[in-house]
């Protein structure tokens, strides 16, 4: 069990001029478990990436100490195990018993001890398969425990847990919270979580530490959030599925979208969720079943189906807003994305400040960080003045500002007539607009 | 991997064989020696596990441009070779046959040598038997893991395109791939640094990587048919 | 300068070969359907292939990047599944030598645009020698070779060479690269 430490604590990244996190003093004890909140940008992952002795010296400008166990933390990397949020990202072999055992391996732990300890540590997590498994076929969930048995095989003293459960579905973030609550009985760790999901992630903890001056943008519990539920009735059906085939699941769907209404789309990760955005947004073609769009949406292409119309054409009428909003960036500066589809001048100033984008007008889109990224895709989405919208998780990593923000945008574009479509984990973003619910099952 | 004699066998074993075998058939443009090679391979087909419907499926490429060469030096190649055979008015020359089977020769074990070494088995065996720095190796076979990811989300960047309402071409989506493919691999560093890999200290393999009697048949094997490749050569010039 | 590679170094030039394996095998079939119309008129496109023997070190700037880079590159094609065998592992060694070569003339500090057309020309001159050697020795006169070498360098230059400098430019205004020197030169923001 190790203690922890910050004194003075500051950190800027190389080729930025804000610091990241600032004149940090905190002190967490042996064995404490701690949840750690804060707006986003605040620093979080930022402070973990210190506790585990990440922040290499030349990627950034320090100030103030950071101690684990007395020392400095990039001499403590024995003793600190951490997890990321990106489930496919921090796996490196392609077997799980062989993920589990490269921790091992670069430890030096002689070969007969390997995998007693890593069929330990699968145990521990509830792994349902053998080692002989490939990492490719798990879900986010299994993914995530695996990442964690490959973290406590190495046994270690500080367990940091950068949003575990960010990427995945209730099912799965239930099932890695269970895992963290039951190894976190038999290591003999301090913990450090970081969680937006706080309700929760209280249970695991016995203190909450908030980072940050910006109290209102935490996510706690029994915090008000808007509910802007629809006031006037849907108008016509603009886009219509017609027992559309989904993959991995024998059931077919009919759905309208209408305008004035938002649609939330939910259900298990793999239940084809994401697909269904893409055949509604006219991106890809049905295997079978259709999406028909009305006339009054179709305009001049009425009776072709979305997925042929011409891409200008079908970004006047579909907008759609990735889950990676940097999957959508084609140009170099926030002005040029909105004006990308030809805007005019007076739309794009409009967007840059409905969406505080304004001061990040000539910024390239990638320096943004998430939730501004996520903020110029829906812009982007709107420039073209769609009647319908398809938002695939658009609430995804918001704290709570960013959040409500959001939400009220998208409740405003749902009442001025256009059509919504929400695919979403987000049980909160339902309750506030979602008017109509769509579940997908596997 | 596959659980066949061949696929057991240590990976930098059947890599030094098919790299024998390969560089004794650049050397020639018989056809018989070839014929030889292929007709080996063949032979073994059935104990690397690979059905002539997998080499059908996967090596197609390897059968069309040895269609394409062979057309080509048909039509327009050196008129100094015999001719072998007359088919639909042209004659056909030992060139363009040679050149063809070559193709053949040549695609064949290096198809069959990657259908059955597995990554993860090929980085333990470099580092074990040929002394590569185990980063490298390591650092590399964790890049390759992520390529089917990487062509997701080649997939995902060509549709979000679509729906910016630009029919952007290959290199606007190109550059969005390498963006995103740097970022994982940013990313991918950091988690391994994180489990420890980057100590300077010795690191040990978990998995085996004995190299026995029988790798070393593999070897002979190679040894031999690229051997006797060459001595066909000479017999026949 | 470090010359010591980092983890991040070693994963991201990796990761950036992978990409371009996967790009090698759409390209490799563009190059045999030409097979048919104009053998040595194709080495035009050839360039696409030496871009990792360019990129690597402009993006990583220590030495070996180049002939690391395009030998994984190559490795992963053939692993993908390529028409040439393992043949094509040692055209990624001769290629990834010669672009290693323009910036070893340099002592490994020069990385501005001229740096990065004579690495690609030099990378094509690997690429020209090996595939004479190997492949055509008999099927092209010789003015055909010449005219191959020529368009291969030359491809080498301005594809690889200024197409991978170019690309590099505009990685590091994404801010992407900058855990990297090369991504550095970009103003703070």
């Amino acid at each position: 069990m190790s203690t922890v430490e910050f004194r003075g604590f500051g950190w800027r990244h190389a080729g930025r001029k804000a610091w990241a996190i600032r004149h940090l003093d905190l002190r967490i004890e042996h064995g404490e478990r701690v949840l750690l909140l804060g707006a986003s940008g605040a620093g979080k992952s930022t402070l973990l990436a210190a506790l585990a002795g990440l922040l290499a010296e030349d990627s950034g400008e320090q100030e103030g100490e950071v101690l684990v166990d007395g020392r400095d933390a990039r001499r403590q990397r024995n003793t600190t195990g951490i997890v990321f949020q990106d489930p496919q990202t921090q796996l490196v072999m392609s077997r799980a018993g062989d993920d589990v055992a490269f921790g091992l391996e670069n430890r030096g732990v002689p070969r007969a001890e390997i995998w007693p300890r890593v069929d330990a540590a699968l145990s521990a997590v509830g792994f349902p398969y053998d080692r002989a498994r490939s990492t490719a076929a798990l879900s986010g969930g299994e993914q995530q425990r695996l990442a964690i048995a490959g973290v406590i095989a190495l046994r270690p003293g500080l367990l940091l847990l950068d949003e575990p459960t960010a990427n995945l579905d209730p099912e799965g973030a239930q099932l890695v919270r269970t895992a963290i609550a039951k190894v976190i009985q038999d290591l003999d760790a301090t913990l450090v979580l970081v969680e937006h999901r706080v309700d929760e992630a209280l249970p695991l903890v016995d203190r909450t530490v908030v980072i940050g001056d910006d109290p209102d943008a935490v996510w706690s519990p029994g915090a008000p959030l808007p509910a802007r539920r629809a006031v006037t009735a849907p108008g016509e059906a603009l886009l219509t599925a017609e027992r559309l085939a989904l993959p991995h699941t024998a059931a077919v769907v009919d759905e309208e979208v209408r305008a004035g209404q938002a649609l939330a789309v939910e259900g298990p990760n793999g239940a084809g969720k994401t697909t269904l955005a893409l055949l509604l947004g006219g991106l890809t073609k049905p295997r079978a079943g259709r999406v028909t769009a009305s006339a009054a949406l179709a305009g001049r292409d009425a009776g072709r189906p979305p997925h042929r119309w011409r891409a200008r054409s079908l970004a006047t009428r579909i907008g759609s807003v990735f889950q990676n909003p940097e999957h959508q960036f084609v140009t170099d500066t926030v002005r040029a994305e909105l004006a990308l589809g030809g805007a005019s001048e007076a739309t794009v100033d409009h967007l840059l400040q409905r969406l505080y984008l304004d001061r990040l007008a000539l910024a390239n889109p990638f320096t943004l960080s998430g939730g501004e990224q996520r903020r110029l895709s829906v812009a982007t989405a709107l420039a073209a003045a769609p009647r319908v919208l398809v938002l695939d998780e658009p609430t995804f990593g918001q704290d709570l500002r960013t959040w409500r923000e959001l939400v009220t945008l998208l409740a405003d574009l749902r009442d001025e007539g256009r059509a919504l479509v929400l695919v979403t984990h987000d049980p909160q973003l339902v309750a506030a607009i979602g008017d109509r619910r769509l579940e997908l099952r596997r | 991997m596959n659980g066949t004699w061949l696929g057991r066998r240590d990976a930098v074993a059947k890599l030094l064989a098919a790299l024998l075998v390969t560089a004794a058939v650049v050397t020639t443009l018989d056809p018989a020696a070839s014929l030889t090679v292929i007709g080996v391979l063949l032979v073994l087909l059935p104990f690397t596990g690979l059905g002539l419907g997998t080499l059908w499926r996967r090596g197609w490429p390897i059968l069309v441009s040895a269609a394409g060469i062979f057309g080509f030096t048909v039509l327009l190649g050196a008129q100094d070779s015999p001719v072998v055979a007359h088919v639909a008015g042209l004659d056909v020359r030992e060139n363009a046959v040679g050149y063809a089977l070559r193709l053949l020769a040549v695609g064949l074990p290096g198809f069959v040598v990657f259908a059955t070494i597995d990554p993860t088995d090929l980085a333990d065996s470099l580092v074990a038997h040929l002394r590569v720095p185990p980063r490298f190796a390591i650092g590399a076979l964790a890049a390759l893991r992520l390529a089917p990811l990487l062509a997701g989300e080649y997939q995902l960047i060509r549709l979000a395109r679509r729906a910016r309402g630009t029919k952007a071409g290959p290199f606007s989506t190109l550059f969005g791939l390498l963006v995103a493919a740097i970022r994982r691999g940013i990313r991918l560093a950091t988690a391994m640094e994180a489990r420890g890999f980057d100590r300077g200290e010795p690191r040990t393999i978990a998995r085996d990587t004995r190299f026995g009697w029988m790798d070393a048949l593999v070897v002979a094997l190679g040894l031999t048919l690229a051997v006797a490749v060459i001595m066909l050569k000479f017999a026949r010039t | 300068m470090q010359t010591r590679w980092r983890t991040v170094d070693i994963v991201v030039a990796s990761i950036i070969a992978v990409a371009f394996a996967g790009v090698f095998y759409a390209w490799n079939n563009l190059w045999n359907a030409l097979e048919s119309f104009a053998l040595p008129w194709r080495a035009v496109i050839y360039g696409v292939w030496l871009i990792p023997a360019v990129l690597g070190p402009l993006v990583i700037r220590k030495p070996g990047a180049g002939l690391y880079t395009e030998l994984v590159a190559a490795t992963v094609s053939a692993l993908f599944g390529s028409a040439w065998g393992l043949t094509v592992v040692v055209s990624g060694l001769v290629q990834g030598i010669g672009g290693e070569f323009g910036f070893a003339a340099t002592g490994y500090r020069g990385y501005k645009l001229v740096n990065a057309l004579v690495a690609g020309a030099l990378s094509g001159v690997g690429a020209a020698l090996f595939d004479l050697s190997v492949y055509y020795g008999d099927t092209f006169t010789a003015g055909q070779k010449w005219t191959y070498a020529a368009l291969v360098v030359a491809s080498g230059a301005i594809v690889a060479g200024g197409g991978s400098w170019a690309l590099q430019r505009a990685l590091s205004r994404t801010g992407v690269l900058d855990r990297f020197p090369s991504g550095r030169e970009r103003v703070a923001v």
